[in-house]
């Protein structure tokens, strides 16, 4: 008994010491620069030398709270977050579906999939701005070669399409990571209990919902979460394929962050804003790991 | 149904995720190596008719008057990769050590603190960047490699942890108490038992870290500007002038950029698969 | 103030104490450095900027300058950042027009009032002082003279039986209706109307040269006012009708120069740079030597006969810059009329002096496009209007691009459009 107590006490020191490094690193540049942040959001802060600051409490947060340019741009986020990551989840499915059933050519396919992955952000953005270009880009020469446009149409004018375009970048980056995750447990189930399933009657679809489904829970966790905290932070590809435009149509919550602190110079806004995604970010993935997450299964 | 049909239509489904994954990726290429003439002809030519290797040239060979950008191209390629490479080995060592301690030591507060570094990823880089630039400015951080490599931990390092401790949660107790029982302490058995066995999760949790960091752009943007650290992110975005934009260098810039990593999952692909399976299955 | 420094201080601290990074290096004794901040493609080359430096570090041996190149895009955020620190990360460095009151406010670039001399005062074109002053005070040294110029394609201009360029925007419209019918191009005119400052000086070209303004003598916006409305309309009016190409809602200057330089538009506004590019490249232009400028048009029964949008840059000293007079001497070796007069082959100089007598001949032989972009300035310029030097521009140009973006884009009335704006100018104002 009195052993045992020791090396309880002796493994949560050397956890303690191995756990160290990595608190400090992750103290030194993480949280120390969100505190400030978190300090800054308190103000009425302009950015410069000789800059006034007025300690305004929550003064931001009930500002932005009841600002429609804001909530306009949680909802497109929110919009953004959640078309791309279910159409990224559905087709990662699919796709890791497809390779799981071994067709010809299955190890190529997988090989592939990591190449959209491989490509810099940044590139994807500007391949896909050049895609859309009205007068030049592949998708109107390539919708007028096959006779479905007779006229070539100016895609990033549109406000009610620009969004979905940046989408269908995103995914074209983000579907192969999802798939390969998703495909990698897929590989890993039993085969048994599907077996079993399919002898007691039960059809493709009843298998896929009733058994497969539920097992592959925490890989789909893993690639929401992923997926979500990215997708609701987005920032690059817009900036450089709309620069949030037209009319405001594409300015999410990072643009919008991005905006006040950097272009405008609203020292405390901007850090109530981006406070204030981290908190959403934050809450998001515990809900997700509620709903998802067994008590039998351990983080 | 008709097993021949079957696989027909699987072939058809493979063909068509096939095209949507290569036909943006071959219209970089393909973008890369046309001259501007071509790239802006109606209708368009999808094969170059006069394909040039000029853009390519001019960053491998640059002659007299090729722009700043391109000629030191092949510099922030390789501040890239020991940014990325450096990134990666630090979040494997100090990462890999703290997950363990999380995972199999009975550290107090063990789930909240994992929480609580997950929690940390959550912070977007545009709260930070203010006072890391005043940190990097007062100890004459800026344009080195090392101050990105310090910020960069800032995302990799909670991640890397969290996956890491994924992998370790799989690897069965048992074997670890046989290792105990033969003498081995906790740093013995971690070195020799954990981290062979879960070397495809390492490498899958690198290549990540890798991949991660060789993308960074807002970061690298404000911190450096100098050839000295200046990353191939922000060289690409360097091709854009005040109103010239060099779509030609930029794709070609974009494909060199796509390389590296491409190769690294290349030879890596199988830990990838395993790695992922391991960390998937428990997540 | 205080809260900022002692917030700063212990940023810092935390950051020793946990980085665990020892103390800082010494400051080191021997020439003192100026860190110069500017951007690629500012005119002149690379190779250019660095030989001015040379030629400076060797004429000053107790000062070294040391340059940095960034992109357009990343400029202003840098200048932003670096001016967080103490002492600043740069001296000196590359101000937009648009900036200059947003940074002599946030105290960040140094009133130069009193270091300009009479001679500069004299002989640097009185335009080009109102992009460094603010409130009557100078803040900097104006060096890339830039505005914007109205382009037009000859050959296909006389195809439609046209000899002259349309003077008035009207007459454009007139003969840009002649053009579409005879299925010379599809859309006559492009412009730069994405979501970008590039809207805004497309639109203050139109809307000054339609007698209006964007605030009045007190600051007031009344950009919304009658002429603003009827600007925005005829815009508006302009894409409906076929005559503007509908993809100038998302598109920006480059974009503009793609569409114009392979012959699938006949008129467009743009800046200086893209004169070389259209008539001179072949590889880039597939309309070389048919490309003319002339003098931007404006609305007929104005009573303006032309009217464009002044984009210049200048260079700063940092106001915190601890060498602010070495920071100075760099600033005015790089824009003295002797150093101007050597290097423009890319750059048009600031000194009315540059462009008398020899001097003109030479500016004008330096390469094929200066011989037409050199006279064109001389007469351009006159006309060029600055945006307003106010400290919240940033601020108020986006709720502008929005107002133009909607009305364009038909969400909202040009009217309901514009009044918002100047809703939210007025706010940003108090």
């Amino acid at each position: 008994m009195v052993r045992k107590l020791t090396l309880r006490q002796y493994d949560a020191l050397i956890g303690f010491i191995l756990i160290l490094p990595s608190l400090i690193i992750i103290l030194g540049i993480s949280l120390q620069p969100i505190l400030s942040t978190l300090y800054f959001s308190l103000f009425e802060a302009s950015r410069g030398i000789n800059a006034s600051q007025t300690f305004i409490g929550l003064g931001n947060y009930v500002a932005l709270l009841t600002d429609a340019v804001f909530w306009a741009a949680i909802g497109r986020t929110l919009y953004f977050t959640l078309v791309s990551v279910v159409l990224e989840l559905v087709l990662g499915l699919a796709i890791a579906q497809l390779i799981h059933t071994r067709p010809p050519g299955w190890r190529f396919l997988r090989t592939s999939l990591i190449i959209p992955w491989a490509v810099p952000t940044i590139v994807n953005g500007t391949m896909w701005r050049w895609i859309y270009n009205a007068d030049y880009g592949a998708l109107n020469g390539l919708l007028s070669q096959l006779g479905l446009i007779d006229k070539y149409i100016p895609w990033l004018t549109k406000p009610e399409l620009a969004m979905n375009l940046v989408i269908l970048a995103d995914i074209w980056h983000s579907v192969p990571f999802i798939a390969l995750i998703l495909q990698a447990a897929l590989a890993t189930l039993p085969a048994d209990l599907e077996e079993a399933a399919a002898v007691d009657g039960a059809n493709a679809l009843q298998r896929f919902l009733l058994i497969r489904l539920p097992l592959l829970r925490p890989a789909i966790l893993v690639a929401l979460v992923i997926r979500t905290v990215e997708a609701f932070r987005v920032f690059d590809i817009i900036y450089v394929i709309t620069n949030g435009g037209p009319a405001f149509s594409t300015v999410t919550i990072s643009y919008l962050t991005y905006l006040e602190t950097f272009s405008f110079g609203h020292i405390g806004r901007g850090s109530a804003l981006s406070f204030l995604i981290s908190l959403f970010t934050l809450v998001m993935a515990f809900v997700y790991i509620r709903i998802l997450y067994r008590p039998e299964e351990k983080l | 149904m008709n097993k021949a049909l079957r696989t027909l239509i699987l072939v058809l489904l493979v063909m068509v995720v096939l095209l949507f994954i290569y036909l943006p990726v071959a219209w970089l290429v393909i973008s890369s190596i046309s001259t501007r003439a071509e790239l802006l002809s109606t209708p368009i030519h999808w094969i170059p008719q006069q394909p040039t290797l000029q853009n390519y040239l001019n960053i491998f060979f640059p002659s007299r008057g090729v722009s700043e950008v391109a000629r030191t191209f092949r510099i922030t390629l390789w501040n890239s990769f020991v940014v990325a490479s450096s990134v990666t080995a630090i979040t494997l060592v100090v990462g890999s050590l703290a997950a363990y301690a999380l995972i199999r030591l009975r550290l107090p507060f063990s789930q909240t603190l994992l929480i609580g570094i997950m929690g940390t990823r959550m912070i977007p880089e545009i709260s930070l960047v203010i006072p890391l630039y005043i940190f990097a400015s007062r100890f004459r951080l800026l344009n080195t490699p090392t101050i990105l490599i310090v910020t960069y931990l800032s995302f990799a390092l909670p991640f890397a942890i969290w996956l890491m401790a994924a992998f370790f949660d799989t690897i069965p107790i048992e074997l670890e108490d046989a290792a105990r029982v033969d003498g081995c302490n906790r740093l013995q058995t971690l070195v020799r038992i954990i981290l062979p066995i879960s070397a495809p999760g390492l490498v899958s949790t690198g290549l990540f870290v890798f991949l991660t960091a060789w993308d960074e752009f807002f970061f690298a943007l404000i911190f450096t500007s100098t050839v000295a650290a200046k990353t191939v992110p922000v060289a690409i975005a360097e091709f854009t002038g005040r109103y010239v934009v060099d779509v030609g260098s930029m794709m070609t810039g974009g494909v060199l950029a796509a390389i590296p990593p491409v190769l690294f999952s290349l030879i890596f692909q199988r830990y990838i698969v395993s790695g992922l399976t391991a960390g998937a299955v428990k997540g | 103030m205080k809260n900022l420094k002692t917030l700063f201080a212990l940023t810092v601290a935390f950051a020793l104490l946990v980085g665990a990074l020892g103390c800082q290096p010494a400051q080191q004794a021997g020439p003192v450095t100026i860190r110069v901040l500017t951007m690629e493609q500012a005119g002149p080359t690379v190779e250019e900027m660095n030989a001015i430096v040379e030629e400076f570090n060797k004429a000053n041996p107790n000062i070294k300058v040391e340059i940095e190149y960034v992109a357009y895009d990343a400029l202003h955020d840098k200048i932003t950042t670096a001016m967080a620190s103490t002492p600043p990360a740069y001296d000196v460095f590359l101000v937009d027009d648009i900036w200059y009151a947003e940074f002599a406010k946030a105290g960040y670039i140094l009133d130069v009032t009193d270091r300009i001399t009479k001679d500069m005062r004299d002989k640097i074109f009185a335009a080009s002082w109102d992009i460094t002053t603010v409130g009557g005070k100078v803040y900097g040294m104006p060096w890339l003279l830039d505005e914007k110029y109205f382009y037009y394609n000859e050959e296909l201009l006389s195809q439609a039986g046209f000899s002259a360029p349309p003077k008035t925007w009207e007459e454009l419209v007139d003969q840009a209706k002649v053009i579409k019918e005879k299925g010379i191009v599809e859309y006559p005119i492009v412009w730069s109307w994405g979501q970008y400052e590039a809207a805004i000086c497309d639109w203050v070209t139109l809307l000054y040269g339609n007698g209006g303004r964007l605030v009045d003598d007190s600051g007031k916006p009344v950009f919304n006012d009658e002429i603003g409305v009827k600007t925005l309309e005829w815009m508006l009016q302009t894409i409906d009708e076929g005559i503007t190409n509908p993809a100038s809602v998302s598109y920006v200057e480059e974009d503009v120069r793609n569409v114009f330089s392979q012959g699938k538009a006949v008129f467009a506004t743009n800046w200086v740079y893209m004169y070389d590019l259209v008539n001179f490249n072949t590889e880039q232009s597939q309309v070389t030597g048919k490309v003319k400028m002339s003098l931007m048009p404006a609305f007929a029964n104005s009573g303006v006969q032309s009217a464009t949008i002044n984009g210049s840059m200048g260079f700063s000293v940092a106001a915190t810059s601890p060498n602010k007079d070495a920071a100075w001497k760099y600033i005015e070796f790089l824009t003295s009329e002797d150093v101007q007069n050597r290097y423009s082959a890319h750059l048009l100089p600031i000194w009315q002096t540059s462009y008398q007598g020899e001097n003109l001949n030479k500016l004008m032989g330096y390469t094929p496009a200066n011989a037409t972009t050199v006279p064109m300035f001389n007469e351009q310029f006159p006309f060029a209007h600055v945006r307003p030097k106010v400290p919240y521009y940033p601020e108020a140009s986006k709720a502008l691009q929005l107002a133009l973006q909607l009305a364009l884009t038909k969400q909202k009335t040009p009217q309901q459009a514009l009044d918002e704006a100047a809703a939210k100018w007025v706010e940003l104002a108090k």
